[in-house]
């Protein structure tokens, strides 16, 4: 299973054929936090955004960037200033960005339904659809997040986009979206 | 003496140093006490049950507070940098702080100026920054899941979440990405890797693998990869062969998974409780 899909805006393209070309740019953030608020901003407005990971050059860590059409730049600055996240630095992509982990990986239990997506694995009761546990990853934010979320309903706990703020949240919530659509099959 | 360094997932959560204690479902380091869930309170917990079961003294733990944000994580490696030279451990840790690059350097620098080198170990978010710096040969011990084993593997990504999709989260192809990850030195002196099939390896190859028994529900449990760290931790630094604490650590881990007989809702602390009784029957078999 491919969740590709959730990287895409209203003008989808392949994302091998984005890698590298002139005509897309990349946002750089402050933290990963700032990086899913602005991806939603983004995506809420229905733009061609995906999250993606830096080019090697400004790694520093546990980071993302958003990449973009760089002809789209002052509008979408402008929506981010106004909402209070301007991104530190806007660069055109000049060699192929890393894509995430694209596949997903379903357990049955039985009782129980786990999804894995990258290094996360979260698990839902089928009968009931709670939140009974939260696994893998290693970056601070998982602990907190599995506090959050276990003995939760899938429809009511809060989402790893929201309260996450690592790449290991965002995997998470990966795994909480495909765990979603695997409920309401 | 061993250190354990860590977060705890709570933002006003001060930084504190001391020995650690376990009360019932807590830890305790000083006046601070911290509900064992999983993560780094998980690991110290089961340190502190490996420890009273070998007879052995506390272990000593670092811990602040850190929702992901990365602010505590940054006190914390300052703390450490500017404390390490002068501190004299046998055995640390490293386990869940933000992985950042610049950091993992510059504590890597007090790491060198201690005045006795300790057993480096790492897991977890740490572990991501001794690779994504290139210097994860520095380490004596990385305790890696599967997922991490591929990122490992894969001298390209920077963190799991890009682990590429070639190098597969296969059970099967573990020996496979073992020798890739030490192929491109992305891997400690000795890796233990936790699965449905746990193996202890180096440069040479797998050194032992064991599968029994098995708990299925486990894989869903947060938290068992931190107690296996927390076990052989405190089983090395009671003056072991990383070797043979390895194997002491994987076995003892799969039976106190066991002796739980845990559902895939089954929570770390339902475990940790049954460690006692696991290690004394495993070190008994080995006499």
């Amino acid at each position: 299973m491919s969740f590709s899909g959730f990287f895409k805006g209203k003008q989808t393209r392949n994302a091998s054929e984005d890698a590298g070309q002139a005509d897309r740019g990349i946002m750089v953030f402050e933290n990963t936090s700032e990086v899913i608020q602005a991806e939603r901003i983004l995506k809420k407005e229905e733009w061609a955004v995906r999250v993606m990971g830096p080019p090697p050059e400004i790694q520093s860590g546990c980071d993302l960037v958003i990449e973009f059409p760089l002809i789209e730049e002052l509008n979408m600055l402008r929506l981010l200033e106004k909402k209070g996240i301007p991104p530190l630095e806007i660069v055109p992509v000049t060699s192929p960005l890393l894509q995430p982990v694209d596949l997903f990986h379903v357990k049955d239990f039985g009782e129980y339904l786990m999804v894995r997506a990258a290094n996360m694995k979260l698990t839902v009761e089928k009968a009931t659809g709670t939140i009974v546990n939260v696994s893998g990853g290693g970056c601070p934010d998982v602990p907190y997040l599995a506090r959050e979320m276990v003995g939760h309903k899938l429809d009511e706990a809060p989402s790893p986009r929201e309260i996450g703020h690592t790449l290991c949240g965002y995997a998470l919530q990966l795994a909480f979206e495909e765990m979603q659509h695997q409920c309401s099959q | 003496m061993l250190a354990i360094t860590g977060t705890v997932p709570s933002e006003d959560f001060p930084l504190v140093s001391g020995d650690i204690t376990l009360e019932d479902s807590h830890i305790r380091i000083r006046n601070e006490l911290i509900p064992v869930n999983r993560g780094t309170a998980a690991l110290m917990a089961a340190a502190v049950k490996t420890a009273e079961t070998i007879d052995h003294p506390a272990p000593f733990g670092y811990l602040v507070g850190d929702i992901g944000r990365g602010k505590g994580s940054r006190i914390l490696y300052k703390y450490m940098t500017e404390d390490l030279p002068h501190a004299s451990f046998q055995t640390l840790v490293f386990h869940y702080l933000q992985p950042i690059v610049h950091w993992h350097e510059r504590l890597q620098h007090s790491l060198r100026a201690m005045k006795e080198r300790p057993t480096l170990i790492a897991d977890a978010g740490f572990m991501y920054a001794a690779k994504m710096s290139g210097q994860s040969a520095f380490y004596d011990l990385f305790t890696p899941d599967i997922g991490e084993l591929a990122f490992l593997a894969d001298e390209k990504a920077p963190h799991p979440f890009y682990t590429r999709g070639f190098i597969l989260h296969d059970e099967n192809l573990v020996p496979d990405l073992i020798s890739r990850a030490y192929e491109h030195n992305n891997a400690s002196r000795f890796l233990l890797v936790k699965g449905r099939q746990d193996y202890l390896a180096s440069r040479q190859g797998i050194l032992k693998t064991v599968d029994n028994p098995v708990e299925e529900a486990l894989e869903a449990m947060g938290g068992t990869g931190d107690t296996l760290t927390g076990i052989v931790s405190t089983l090395i630094d009671s003056g072991m062969a990383i070797e043979d604490a390895a194997v002491i650590a994987m076995k003892t881990n799969r039976l106190a998974g066991h002796y739980a007989r845990p559902t895939p809702a089954a929570q770390i602390i339902d475990i940790i409780h049954h460690i006692p009784k696991a290690l004394s029957k495993v070190l008994e078999e080995k006499r």
